[in-house]
């Protein structure tokens, strides 16, 4: 089981991991983590026109949470936030090829998920407040 | 009758129903994580049962048969707690849900009455959160201030601070583990309390991961408040104990209000039942108190000083296979005389989870994370480790198992 986890590209985004760093003029910085394992998550975004014009993420945790959380970067730079916003935990799961992880681990493949899904309600907590409570939603439910 | 020598763990192991189960890996069990709780023998798990079968009732009020049995099996655990912790008496024995709310019990009962501004609490870099947090919030509350004696690199507080600390004159209580959950360290609490006690200071020992695993005798120690939990010495989850020496206990106020803690209540004033009912309001844990007494019976049969010796071996035996593996960075005193039977690593930059994750494939309980000791995690700059903690039941071979796992986690993760 652990052979079909620790493959090659997430050991890949764990050691060499996309987007990771600062970003100081960021439009959203937001954090998070889980208290289960301690892994943390804060992601950095611009956005201009409703979309991601950068993205970068700061972390530390296991290699499923930071693995995901690199992929999760690369999937949703340059996008228009209306299709980011929709994202599902399936999306995640099946973006990094992890389809069959035990309840204590989807945590910390969701982690980066959830955090950009809190990045986004303080985004659109003036703007549009109806998907900010949708997207406050999604989030605690991950 | 008290037995001799080296356990005979076989036979010990068929005492737990739990050690005969396959995993969903197909594997045995290896029960690495009794510092978290400790599995259960048939006895303890039969006590309860007998008590839910033959005897369910409420305890100290009613006269009917059910209640008297009750009450006699709840009181009777009480007797052999004061005796195992060799306490004078069982006025000095209160039942909690677990340590956390026997060490709550103090910084809410004693520490609002005998905490003030300016006053200091002395604890440890080592210590859980449940020896920490309760501190915290009785310090701000009180304007207060909470001091920590430090850890060297290996694992030892740093006395020479903690002797600063008493000089300052401002400490009006010490708390302190016994034993590390993370790093095992044994601390130097008859040092800790004699310096302590020459300053007239009183001092709370975090017993959680001592008293299951060696021999603790209270007037011997002289320490004034002992808290530990049963579930991590083969007893049920849900009983926790509080020792505090009589002449402290007679003078705190209450913690929980209500029933069972009273003598008498009128509209608007009530007199407190004796010691040491008085703090346990409410219905308590009676189930899991009668089933307790059936853990100390079994810990009293094998010997504490024989579990001690038990996991010395099984220590001194672990510390030389994982620390021998590439890689591996293993936490706390070299020496397993110093230490309790506590193991935490990491392997090169393989995260907690991740190793826990591959070693659950070998059937290999074991636990991953911070373990409540963040404030130690910092020290110790690593954000988690993992821990390999052993009891009476485990083996040799058991150890040979996760080294077995740790090689596959190498070639995972290309180390």
């Amino acid at each position: 089981m652990s052979d079909d986890i620790y493959r090659e590209i997430i050991l890949d985004h764990y050691r060499n991991p996309r987007n990771k760093g600062k970003m100081p003029n960021a439009d959203v910085s937001i954090h998070d983590s889980n208290p289960l394992c301690g892994d943390e998550i804060d992601i950095h975004m611009k956005i201009e026109d409703d979309k991601i014009r950068d993205i970068k993420f700061e972390g530390r945790g296991c290699a499923i949470s930071q693995a995901s959380a690199s992929m999760l970067t690369e999937m949703v730079m340059n996008k228009q936030l209306t299709s980011v916003k929709d994202l599902t935990k399936d999306d995640i799961l099946e973006n990094i090829g992890l389809t069959n992880l035990g309840p204590a681990r989807i945590k910390c493949a969701l982690l980066s998920l959830k955090v950009l899904k809190l990045g986004m309600v303080k985004y659109y907590a003036d703007r549009d407040p109806t998907s900010a409570k949708k997207l406050a939603e999604d989030s605690r439910a991950l | 009758m008290m037995q001799k020598g080296l356990l005979n763990v076989k036979k010990i192991r068929k005492d737990f129903p739990i050690l005969k189960r396959q995993l969903d890996s197909g594997k045995p069990l290896i029960y690495l994580d009794n510092a978290a709780t400790t599995q259960k023998p048939l006895a303890v798990i039969n006590a309860i049962h007998d008590y839910y079968m033959n005897y369910n009732s409420n305890i100290h009020r009613a006269v009917h048969q059910l209640a008297e049995e009750a009450t006699a099996a709840y009181e009777s655990t009480r007797q052999k707690v004061a005796k195992f912790i060799n306490a004078r008496s069982t006025d000095e024995i209160v039942f909690t849900r677990n340590t956390t709310e026997a060490i709550n019990l103090v910084a809410y009962a004693w520490g609002r009455a005998n905490i003030g501004k300016g006053d200091k609490i002395v604890i440890t870099e080592i210590e859980h959160h449940s020896n920490i947090v309760p501190w915290q919030i009785l310090t701000q509350e009180k304007g207060a201030k909470l001091e920590y004696i430090g850890v060297d690199d290996s694992g030892y507080l740093k006395m020479d601070q903690y002797q600063k600390h008493l000089d300052s004159k401002k400490v009006k209580l010490v708390s302190v583990s016994q034993m590390s959950n993370v790093l095992g360290t044994i601390t130097p609490v008859n040092d800790i309390i004699k310096m302590s006690h020459e300053r007239g200071i009183p001092v709370l020992i975090d017993g959680a991961q001592s008293v299951p695993h060696m021999p603790v005798d209270v007037q011997k120690m002289d320490c004034d408040f002992l808290a530990f939990s049963a579930h991590k010495m083969l007893g049920p989850t849900g009983v926790g104990i509080l020792y505090v020496k009589r002449e402290i206990l007679e003078n705190m106020p209450p913690f929980i209000g209500g029933g069972d803690m009273i003598k008498e209540v009128h509209k608007y004033e009530t007199r407190y039942n004796d010691l040491p009912y008085k703090f346990e309001g409410g219905t308590p844990n009676i189930a899991d108190v009668i089933g307790f007494a059936a853990a100390i019976d079994y810990l009293n049969n094998i010997g504490m000083d024989r579990v001690r010796d038990h996991e010395i071996d099984i220590t001194r035996y672990a510390l030389d296979r994982i620390g021998g593996v590439k890689g591996v960075t293993i936490y706390g005193p070299p020496n397993p005389m110093d230490r309790g039977g506590v193991v935490s690593f990491n392997i090169g930059d393989i995260h907690p989870h991740d190793l826990a994750t591959i070693m659950n494939d070998h059937g290999i309980a074991i636990r991953s994370g911070h373990h409540c000791a963040q404030v130690l995690m910092e020290r110790l700059d690593v954000a988690a480790t993992s821990r390999a903690s052993f009891y009476i039941y485990n083996t040799k071979e058991e150890v040979d198992a996760l080294i077995g796992a740790l090689d596959e986690a190498r070639r995972l993760f290309k180390i």
